[in-house]
């Protein structure tokens, strides 16, 4: 946790007080440092450069041992990061190293993305840090801090000045990350072009607003050497694992037909300068600043994303409990609204639904009337016809009686005629 | 503490000079740059020695007339009252608090005197609570109380229903270091008693003193040991300067000899000022910050929290922010609404089919009815057809016979007219 210098506190009533003798909290720095000690430490780097630029060789050399290289190829089709973890100790200072390498960097053909993958890489770390910070039941002195601490960024000999891609990148990462920027395989330049490089590169840094990390000249114990150290900057280094015999020493270095380059010598390169400082003098300064620059930043980017603020809209500060609860009330009052607005979906269906089918029982009914309109008609057109059936069958049988009538009328006459006929016929 | 091990870490060895041995330093220099904070907390009855206590721990005088102390009278009610100072030694720079609370156990109803003492702690936690919770994080003063100095009586039997009361109101709020006050009204033998008679109140009570930490190193191991086995410490405090055996010591003149504070023989002074100030401060400071903070922030935040929420079922989850502790009910509630929803359609379904289902089956009852109808219809009329039929053949066949009866009628009165012409010939 960050605590103020006590420096500032004087002017809150506080008094200084004269002690009459040796009380012993001067061994407060000591207990401090034991229980580092005790804990172990913890780095992480994040080497950032093109493939083969010697970032792998350049780790190997720093830290003297061999880490786990993997040989990458051209044609990665995007940037990606690689992180191993190891555990290193020198006399009694245990380290949890932490190298994070890019993979590809700069092979692509298009490189807009390429910052990217690494911005993601340091965010996430910064994430899972505040995810931890965050719990309820948090255990953050136990934790394993893996935010980088220190990006080196490889920078091509070409002698001339910076990249697009590397401001571009550089760019990015300044305000999340300690970037430290060194010329990689310094061995190709001479000394006078060297000078002129470094110059070009720290004028087109400060052109563009990219802020490298700057040792601290705050603390006068250290002050001078990190003065000095910032007017070297970038680093131009040479990194091997190989050695050469030089006079009676077996000494890291590069062998050209021309001469033997060597990692340690101070006026052949930059390495040890940047051992000194990235590693001797300044790297509990480097965790420090990540921890209360860059983290805050993210943390207090993160919250306010997430509608945290530290006074209420009438300017009155806000106490966390508060700023939780009303979170709460909100949510809470939000999940009863997604409820209602459901149930209040449901209602309208099911009215609407039921519309639909009065609507088509309506319809049902009508049609089934329009037949039954239909049906009485047909049954009344049946009814008409057996009414004139019927009255036919009256008015014939009328007819034929009458006519029956009328015969035995007829035949009774004619019989008569006939008969009188006959009498007729036989009188005469 | 050790970190937790991530999976995946190899162990490498160097095989030169790299430099980072030089890390312990660079932490010294920041620290000694920085400064440091300590909050020291003393509790007991009126008259039992806190202030020359303190005043012979740091070789000081704490209270003077320019900065008067709490007062010596009796108080209706316990006080909380803090005083700051910066003292320097060797180029470190010590910002102490000490917090004092005139008034407990002074009055004749002593019951709640230990509420502000615990309420002050409470605050001091809330205070820190707010201000590593801030959005803009920038100074954070630590005021939270590192250690408390709890002075028991000289009684010589055993702890008081206060005294027991108090530890065990305050165990899990702060490092509690239990102090014999006024040592050197006891023997050895008494004190030894005394000192034995309290561990085991102690136990019986569950209390939970101030424990040092158990290290790997076999030597701290035995001497913490052995202060282990003097606990409480027995201690005498003085403000004046005696001249003894030709050396100027911190005592207290008795017609019958000088209390010597710090005589290891005498009493525990000593050690007390060793662990309190030259080898623990630290770890005092660690465990109220990962311990006894963390306890007050957990429960606060839990609270916040579930308020509202079944806390039975929650129990066992507080590994998650109170936002992520959100996101998650969020997406329960998402679930019981899919769920929710999910049974109301299929009622609705359900309802919908069976309602379809009558309005069919009323359409083919229906449907059927009028075929049943229109069947009758069309059997009446092809009956009515028939007898129409029928009608119109006897007809047809009546005025067929009708016409040759006619014919016949005719054809007869023909011929009788023709006869009836003949004849008259």
């Amino acid at each position: 946790m960050a605590s103020s210098d006590v420096a500032r506190q004087l002017d809150k009533n506080i008094r200084p007080l004269n002690l009459a003798g040796h009380v012993g909290f001067d061994s407060l720095p000591d207990q401090l440092v034991n229980k580092s000690i005790c804990q172990g430490f913890c780095f992480n780097i994040l080497c950032i450069g093109e493939t083969g630029i010697g970032k792998s060789t350049l780790m190997d050399t720093l830290f003297n041992t061999n880490f786990e290289n993997f040989e990458s190829s051209h044609f990665e089709p995007q940037v990606k990061l690689r992180a191993q973890t190891y555990d290193l100790q020198e006399s009694n200072v245990r380290l949890r190293l932490t190298v994070v390498n890019t993979v590809g960097f700069g092979d692509q053909m298009n490189k807009q993305e390429s910052y990217q993958p690494v911005v993601d890489y340091i965010d996430r770390q910064f994430e899972s840090y505040l995810q931890e910070e965050l719990k309820i039941k948090r255990s953050l002195h136990n934790y394993h801090d893996s935010r980088v601490h220190a990006c080196l960024y490889f920078i091509s000999p070409s002698g001339h000045s910076l990249k697009s891609l590397d401001l571009v990148t550089m760019k990015k990462l300044d305000s999340k990350v300690n970037i430290i920027p060194v010329i990689a395989k310094a061995d190709t330049i001479s000394k006078s072009e060297l000078h002129k490089f470094k110059i070009k590169i720290m004028s087109e840094l400060v052109s563009n607003g990219v802020q490298i990390y700057q040792f601290p000249i705050d603390d006068e114990t250290v002050a001078k050497v990190n003065t000095s150290m910032n007017g070297h900057l970038p680093f131009a280094v040479v990194g091997s694992t190989e050695e050469v015999m030089l006079g009676t020493k077996m000494v890291k270095a590069r062998q050209y037909p021309w001469g033997i380059v060597q990692v340690e010598n101070e006026s052949h390169c930059d390495f040890m300068k940047l051992r000194e400082m990235l590693i001797c003098v300044n790297m509990e300064d480097l965790r420090e600043q990540t921890h209360t620059r860059h983290y805050e930043l993210y943390r207090r980017c993160k919250l306010e994303e997430m509608g945290f603020k530290d006074t209420d809209p009438e300017c009155k500060p806000v106490s966390l409990q508060e700023t939780y609860e009303a979170k709460r009330q909100e949510f809470l009052l939000e999940l009863q609204r997604r409820e209602d607005e459901m149930r209040q979906m449901f209602v309208q269906r099911v009215k609407e639904k039921e519309a639909e089918l009065k609507e088509a029982e309506r319809e049902l009914q009508s049609r089934f009337e329009q037949l039954k309109r239909l049906h009485a008609d047909e049954k009344a057109t049946l009814e008409d016809k057996k009414k004139a059936l019927e009255d036919d069958q009256v008015s014939f049988s009328k007819r034929r009686a009458a006519a029956q009538l009328l015969q035995g009328q007829s035949l009774t006459a004619n019989g008569k005629k006939d008969k009188d006929r006959k009498n007729d016929d036989m009188t005469n | 503490y050790r970190p937790s091990r991530r999976s995946s870490s190899q162990q490498k060895n160097l095989e030169g000079y790299v430099g980072f041995a030089n890390l312990p330093n660079q932490v010294y220099r920041k620290s000694v740059k920085r400064g440091f904070e300590f909050t020291l907390m003393v509790v007991g009855e009126s008259g039992l020695g806190k202030s020359t206590l303190i005043n012979s721990l740091f070789l000081t005088d704490l209270y003077s007339p320019e900065y008067p102390g709490p007062s010596h009278r009796i108080k209706k009610t316990v006080q909380v009252e803090q005083s700051k100072v910066l003292v320097k030694e060797g180029g470190v720079q010590l910002l102490l608090t000490i917090v004092d609370t005139p008034g407990f156990g002074d009055a004749v109803d002593n019951s709640n005197c230990w509420q502000p003492v615990i309420d002050y702690i409470d605050n001091k936690f809330e205070d820190y609570l707010n201000a590593e919770s801030r959005v803009n994080r920038r100074q954070m003063p630590d005021n939270r109380v590192q250690c408390c100095l709890y002075f028991i009586a000289p009684s010589g039997h055993g702890l008081k229903p206060l005294d027991i009361e108090f530890m065990k109101r305050l165990h899990e709020k702060v490092n509690i270091i239990p102090l014999i006050a006024k040592a050197d009204t006891m023997t050895p033998e008494e004190c030894q008693q005394f000192k034995r008679q309290i561990m085991r109140e102690i136990q019986e009570h569950k209390i939970k003193i101030y424990e040092f930490p158990e290290t790997d190193d076999e030597e701290e191991m035995k001497f913490i040991r052995k202060i282990k086995d003097r606990l409480p410490l027995a201690v005498v405090g003085s403000n004046t300067i005696i001249e003894v055996n030709g050396k100027r010591v911190r005592g207290r003149q008795y017609p019958w000899g000088v209390a010597e504070v710090e005589n290891s023989e005498h009493c525990d002074f000593t050690i007390l000022r060793n662990m309190l100030i030259r080898t623990h401060m630290q770890d005092l400071k660690d465990v109220t910050n990962n311990v006894h903070y963390e306890n007050y922030r957990s429960r606060k935040l839990a609270a916040v929290t579930y308020n509202g929420v079944d806390n039975n079922k929650n129990k066992g989850q507080l590994t998650k922010s109170p936002l992520a502790q959100m996101e998650e009910e969020r997406r329960d509630h998402v679930t019981k609404m899919k769920k929710m929803e999910q049974e109301m359609e299929q009622v609705f379904e359900m309802k919908v089919k069976e309602k379809l289902l009558k309005l069919r089956d009323s359409e083919a009852e229906l449907q059927r009815r009028h075929e049943q109808m229109k069947k009758n219809l069309e059997a009446q009329h092809r009956e009515l057809e028939e007898k129409r039929r029928q009608h119109e053949d006897e007809r047809a066949n009546w005025e067929a016979q009708q016409r040759i009866v006619e014919q016949q009628k005719l054809d007869l009165s023909r011929t009788l007219e023709k006869n009836k012409k003949k004849k008259i010939f």
